[in-house]
């Protein structure tokens, strides 16, 4: 998994780039989360756009962000989620689960 | 029984990607759509994860089959393991259950192979292992 991240002020803009499947969830977590150690991000967004896979192990590394930034009262948004998003749930899709409600 | 390919292979993460794209160039056979061949690629992708984790519990000299048939235009995946078996197999289907939620998992296994495949059955017996078996039809969507 590649990531590319540029941060302003608050907000941290992260590009993930690969397969994010078990397989890589470990090491994107920790990259992600070396990143959040900034206690000053308050808003990350995640751009999925160069992610070519995604299952529900990407969808646990992001709902794991999801929680450590509503600890602080900060912001997720995810742009270009895969293919996996389609999933449905009680009538909702992931994607706007995930969008709104970080899908509690 | 059109025709049919199985793999053995070790439980490695990095196994994942490789029984996805070998579910894929399977599947072509079947000219499917690329909102299809996703479906196909997500499911397998799943039921090896489980196997993975849950089954063998990141054992890694353990194995895994996947198998692929055709019938027809349906492809039907079997993805089989001799781990430690599900206890309760309800419990295991229902969204956001997860039995390890120390590894940060969604729960969400059961529920993405039930979404993007027509039909998932499970059989599988403490401490003798799991058999996912999943079918679609391909084409559907094309109106073959």
């Amino acid at each position: 998994m590649e990531i590319n991240a540029s941060k302003r002020g608050p907000r941290l803009h992260v590009k993930l780039s690969g397969e994010l499947d078990h397989h890589s969830a470990e090491q994107t977590r920790n990259m992600l989360d070396t990143l959040l150690k900034d206690i000053t991000v308050r808003d990350l967004t995640l751009d999925l756009s160069g992610v070519s896979f995604m299952d529900s192990a990407g969808l646990g590394v992001i709902l794991g962000r999801y929680r450590i930034l509503s600890m602080r009262g900060g912001h997720l948004t995810v742009t270009d989620l895969p293919h996996v998003g389609r999933l449905r749930h009680r009538g909702q899709s992931v994607r706007r689960r995930v969008w709104i409600t970080g899908w509690s | 029984m059109d025709n049919w390919m199985e793999l053995t292979f070790p439980s490695l993460s990095v196994n994942e990607g490789f029984a996805r794209a070998a579910t894929a160039a399977f599947a072509a056979l079947l000219n499917p759509t690329i909102d299809e061949l996703s479906d196909l690629r997500t499911a397998v992708s799943e039921a090896v994860t489980n196997a993975i984790i849950h089954a063998y519990g990141n054992d890694r000299s353990a194995m895994i089959t996947l198998r692929c048939e055709t019938r027809g235009p349906k492809l039907r995946i079997v993805v089989k393991d001799t781990g430690c078996g599900i206890e309760d197999i309800e419990l295991a289907r229902r969204p956001f259950y997860t039995s390890k939620p120390e590894l940060e998992r969604s729960g969400m296994g059961f529920a993405v192979m039930e979404a993007f495949m027509d039909s998932v059955e499970i059989e599988s017996a403490p401490g003798e292992g799991t058999a996912v078996t999943m079918e679609k039809e391909i084409g559907r969507a094309r109106g073959d």
